[in-house]
């Protein structure tokens, strides 16, 4: 229907995004119905998303135009700007941000630089960087998704790992049921991806191949090696996380330092 | 710094102007006392005077601010955290046992340092707390009472040289609670441990130690045989 009244490529897309978020504003809606206020919050967060795909988008066309190397430097920018926000997730837990970055570096960046040496992902800077960027994207979720659950359960807990510490146990191993937790907790949006692909959706980058004439078959093999990597990336930053995380919650004389009200 | 002091006869562990601030809250202030061996020493004062904090500065489950701690001698700072722990044992308010049988509690200590305890030796110690035959049963069946005396015979398999009781009735019915005193009254009497008693319940105090000290705002206000300063 908005193709018929808009026919602009410019304002199109901008009608289709007023109407995306037209259903979002359902939600919150529906949300402030039941006393839930999600309004100050998302609006941010949409207003922003727009924004920032939007300067993205023209910075790429800058930079499809560049030498290849700069898309080292564009996803070395996407991983601090990750870590930066999978850190609010994990509010009062000491060094979130360097171990979030860390983490993400290490499980994003690793698998990216491997799998690009191997040739699975192009070195085309219009490839590498819509491609390392969702495996970053993927490994901040992730990261975020641990951190927060390490940290729930840490508070939820206090009691039990202090009695551990006073029986003598050393930090790590105190705080080890919880980090082993937030590491499967963390990865399950990544199985249910490899788990329901194909049958409950079929991913934008599998659309986006066949519309641009693939072959469907190389497209749903392509779609599952992104998937593949993105569990790898996913996995790596998420145990490279908990496991750096886990020595920052204690002191060096093991005393917890992360309890409720510090 | 001053890391070892030669201690007086039976001292096991002395508290030398200890304090803790977080922020610009004073959590407790200046607190010097001494226990010896076999000796219970309670901690008694209105809720918020500063009473757990205090004894969680003396295993060092939080950092002083100020002052130190000595154990037989020793500055506590100088000590592995992990073997201060074992030596200066700790029982709390709700047992948090682990998931598991009652031999696997048991076991936990000891564990941490390589080492195991010999069935026999879990017998014991639970004949010590009054469940002969609980070693094989699930955590998860026990009564409130019967939780934390597991969770003493669980401290007690670290041989600690002094015991940390913080509120260790408090949770429990009049029945399992008379069962607890026994129990700590022994392990005084009987093992030579040396305790120290935090409670709100000042009859309590009156029941199992024999030196008392009363804090309020995080400092000692009072401090003297049970009898004299309670009665004051």
């Amino acid at each position: 229907m908005l193709k018929t009244i808009f026919h602009g490529q410019l304002q199109l897309g901008l009608a289709q995004a007023a109407a995306a978020a037209l259903a979002a504003l359902v939600v919150v809606a529906a949300a402030r119905g039941r006393g839930i206020h999600l309004e100050r919050e998302l609006a941010v967060a949409m207003a922003r998303g727009l924004v920032q795909i939007v300067a993205v988008g023209s910075i790429l066309l800058l930079l499809l135009r560049g030498p290849g190397w700069t898309s080292v430097f564009l996803l070395a920018a996407m991983i601090v700007a990750a870590g930066a926000t999978s850190a609010r997730r994990a509010k009062g837990m000491p060094e979130a941000f360097q171990v979030s970055t860390w983490a993400i570096g290490c499980g994003a960046g690793s698998v990216i630089a491997v799998m690009t040496l191997l040739g699975v992902i192009d070195t085309p800077i219009t490839v590498l960087v819509p491609v390392g960027s969702m495996l970053i994207a993927n490994a901040m979720n992730t990261n975020g998704l641990a951190l927060n659950r390490f940290r729930a359960d840490v508070l939820a807990h206090v009691g039990e790992i202090e009695t551990a510490l006073a029986l003598g146990a050393d930090g790590k191993s105190s705080v080890a049921p919880y980090v082993q937790g937030s590491f499967e907790a963390s990865l399950i949006p990544a199985i249910d991806s490899l788990r329901s692909l194909g049958i409950v959706w079929i991913p934008g980058l599998m659309a986006g191949m066949l519309l641009s004439g693939a072959r469907p078959v190389y497209a749903a093999i392509y779609q599952f090696v992104v998937l593949a990597m993105i569990f790898a990336a996913s996995g790596l930053t998420s145990l490279v996380s908990t496991l750096l995380i886990r020595t920052r919650v204690m002191s060096p004389a093991e005393q917890l330092i992360l309890r409720p009200g510090q | 710094m001053n890391t070892e002091k030669q201690p007086a006869e039976g001292l096991v562990l002395r508290a030398e102007k200890l304090g803790r601030s977080v922020s610009t809250k004073i959590l407790v202030a200046d607190a010097t006392f001494e226990v010896r061996r076999g000796e219970m020493l309670a901690i008694v004062g209105p809720s918020g005077s500063g009473k757990s904090s205090l004894l969680r500065l003396l295993n060092r489950l939080d950092e002083p601010t100020s002052g130190t701690v000595y154990l037989d001698g020793i500055d506590y700072r100088g000590i592995a955290p992990r073997e201060l722990r074992r030596r200066v044992g700790m029982v709390t308010q709700r047992a948090f046992l682990f998931p598991g049988t009652v031999a696997e509690n048991l076991q936990f200590g000891p564990r941490q340092r390589g080492d195991s305890l010999s069935e026999s030796r879990v017998e014991e110690l639970l004949k010590g707390v009054g469940l002969a035959d609980y070693g094989s049963r699930d955590v998860a069946n026990l009564s409130g009472g019967e939780a934390q005396r597991v969770s003493f015979a669980r401290t007690l398999a670290n041989a600690p040289e002094v015991l940390l009781l913080d509120e260790p009735t408090s949770a429990l019915d009049d029945d399992s609670k008379r069962e607890v005193e026994t129990i700590i009254q022994q392990i005084g009497g009987q093992q030579g441990i040396a305790g120290v008693l935090v409670t709100h319940d000042v009859a309590q105090a009156a029941r199992l130690a024999r030196r008392v000290l009363v804090l309020e705002a995080g400092r000692i206000v009072r401090r003297g045989m049970v009898e004299e300063v309670l009665r004051a």
